[in-house]
């Protein structure tokens, strides 16, 4: 039973990361505290994707000189890199938002520089 | 499908030659990707569906020799994508030729011009693909470039506002539907939609990614307790651009349908998942007609109402998915509960597209999208009025226009599944027309303002624009019958029916 606790850490660890950033997503008013908790999910999500693809004492997963034993799994990590990539776009894009939100309104609180209701 | 992903970086090194030189370019290619899935659409109506892998030596071979699972990249497109794709090309056609005189004068249109090319990418890719992993990358796609138009007048606070909050919902979802992609690739070790599907065990750890995969896209699509962010962005985003990010909105839709008739399909409790889908939709329509009446500003009065049409689509099929497992009630309305579903998406993008333009050929005559200020603009714009006038019957569901047609499917089939629904329905259309009434009397109708005495008509490419999505408005209003036979029927069937779907890639697997 105590060898499979290493395994399962980073499967907590990530639904950790998401249950924080909901949190903050859900709660924050701040903006970029907002994207800070974003930034926390994609993380999360990140950690679980890697995560899957791990196995115990594996190898790097290159054909060329190969070692003996077992490889991890190549594609979640292929995942990850395209998340991650896509990730900072997104991120990059909120933040020249929040720039923009405060040059024209000089708040970041989201109940004060809200100007469309009903 | 990669025509307008290299158009869209090419546009602003070839606008670099001038404005007219870019508009032509934009004109062109967008014709020539139009022809193309035009040519696509026919060849998938007689031959059937068609599997085309990235890298393999030949585009059909979906297996490579050996594997009995899919390695590769591939676009899967079936009658109920091509549907998708047949839309999202006509209203990005009319809303490229609205925009061309929409933008003069503003700053940034190379730009505008690529993120639209992106947006389109990212829609038609989300439409075509049949890769898990790949529908998470093109819905990036799509809210990075439609979070970007939104935002596109960056000189007033509200668009960047409603481009944040596009950008947050769109992250957010995309990222539960990342997770959920690592649940179900953590058991099955494949990402094609086919594989899945044909290895669907329908275990706890499924269920939770199928929760995640409704909810993800649920929040996209602006069902009721998700929608907060639909009137802002909708109300914000530039003319030409609000009618492409409701066909995104829709485009996640398709991804709804495809994940749970495709993926689950012969598995879950089909009744269940069908009320739940029912109760979204009477809700959505409920809600979203009740925040309609009240506005008054006319953009995001239409928004409101996006949101409420949208519940008759989720009705339509979620009736169908209800009957699902029971072949007498299929035979007997279900299978016309999901055309009629199906049927209402098209024609809602397009009248309600051809709404939001009019809204915005009113904002850049006039500058205001308050109704409290309008008056007497019938006078002037006379094209705009009868275009508005078109629109505002298709939504209210009055003969003989494509409203109705798809909204008199959904009351027939819904009435013999549950008479209560359909009731609410009919009632929701009513005060539809009630809202659009209102708006039109004091738009368009009453004294001259003084203020408005100069008001042009808009310039001719826009009235192209709207005269495209109105003519198809009437087209689908006359000929309802041709349609569903020809685009709607192919595209239930591919619901309904998903074996074909997975024999597709799977076929050589026992």
């Amino acid at each position: 039973m105590m060898e499979y606790i290493p395994l399962n850490f980073p499967f907590l660890a990530a639904a950790l990361l998401a249950g924080v950033a909901f949190y903050i997503i859900i709660f924050k008013r701040n903006l970029i505290k907002l994207i800070m908790g974003i930034a926390i999910l994609a993380s999360g999500v990140n950690l679980f994707l890697v995560a899957l693809g791990y196995r115990a004492g594996g190898n790097a997963p290159i054909y060329t000189d190969v070692p003996e034993g077992t490889m991890v799994l190549p594609v979640p990590q292929a995942l990850t890199l395209t998340s991650i990539v896509i990730n900072v776009a997104v991120l990059a894009l909120m933040l020249t938002m929040v720039i923009h939100i405060y040059r024209h309104t000089g708040d970041i609180d989201a109940k004060k520089s809200r100007r469309l209701k009903g | 499908m990669a025509l307008p992903l290299v158009a869209a970086f090419a546009i602003p090194l070839i606008s670099r030659a001038g404005p007219r030189v870019r508009n032509t370019f934009s004109l062109v290619i967008f014709s020539l990707i139009a022809f193309l899935v035009a040519i696509l659409a026919v060849d998938i109506h007689t031959v059937g569906i068609h599997v085309y892998t990235f890298g393999a030596t030949l585009p059909e071979l979906a297996l490579p020799g050996g594997y009995t699972v899919p390695v590769r990249i591939m676009f899967e497109v079936d009658g109920m994508s091509i549907f998708m794709g047949l839309i999202i090309t006509t209203v990005t056609l009319a809303a490229l030729i609205y925009s061309l005189h929409f933008l003069k004068g503003q700053t940034g249109q190379a730009r505008f011009y690529s993120l639209m090319m992106l947006l389109y990418a990212g829609m038609m890719g989300l439409a075509f693909t049949g890769d898990m992993f790949n529908m998470f990358v093109f819905l990036e796609i799509a809210s990075i470039a439609g979070a970007g138009l939104a935002a596109y007048r960056t000189n007033m606070a509200d668009a960047v506002e409603g481009g944040f909050k596009y950008i947050v919902i769109s992250a957010v979802s995309a990222l539960l539907v990342l997770f959920a992609i690592g649940i179900l690739y953590a058991q099955y070790n494949v990402l094609s939609i086919a594989a899945l599907a044909h290895y669907m065990q329908y275990t706890t750890l499924d269920m939770m990614a199928l929760g995640l995969l409704a909810g993800a896209f649920t929040m996209k699509l602006a069902g009721v307790p998700l929608h907060m962010w639909a009137p802002d962005t909708y109300t914000v985003a530039p003319a030409g651009t609000t009618p492409m990010i409701l066909a995104a909105s829709y485009t996640c839709m398709y991804a709804l349908y495809r994940v749970t008739f495709t993926m689950y399909g012969g598995l879950i409790n089909t009744t269940a998942i069908g009320w739940v889908v029912i109760i979204v939709g009477v809700l959505s329509m409920f809600v979203g007609v009740m925040m309609a009446v009240h506005q008054t500003d006319i953009k995001r009065m239409m928004a409101y109402h996006a949101i409420s049409q949208g519940g008759y689509m989720l009705l339509g099929v979620g009736v169908g998915l209800a009957v699902l497992a029971d072949p007498v009630a299929l035979a007997n309305y279900g299978r016309d509960a999901i055309n009629g579903g199906i049927f209402h998406i098209i024609n809602h993008v397009f009248y309600k597209a051809l709404l939001f333009m009019t809204a915005e050929a009113i904002f850049f005559r006039i500058g205001t999208r308050d109704t409290n200020k309008m008056g007497g603009l019938a006078r002037n714009m006379k094209w705009t009025a009868a275009f508005y006038i078109i629109g505002a019957l298709a939504i209210s569901g009055i003969p003989p226009l494509n409203g109705f047609a798809s909204k008199l499917l959904i009351y027939e089939s819904v009435l013999k599944f549950n008479p209560v629904l359909s009731v609410i329905a009919m009632f929701v259309s009513l005060v539809t027309l009630a809202s659009f009434a209102k708006v039109f009397y004091s738009a368009f109708t009453g004294p001259e303002m003084p203020a408005y005495k100069e008001v042009r008509e808009v310039p001719k490419s826009m009235i192209i624009g709207m005269g495209i999505l109105a003519a198809c408005v009437i087209f689908f209003g006359i000929f309802p019958g041709l349609i569903v036979d020809t685009i709607v029927a192919p595209a239930t069937e591919a619901l309904i029916n998903q074996t074909p779907y997975i024999n597709a890639v799977m076929g050589a697997v026992p």
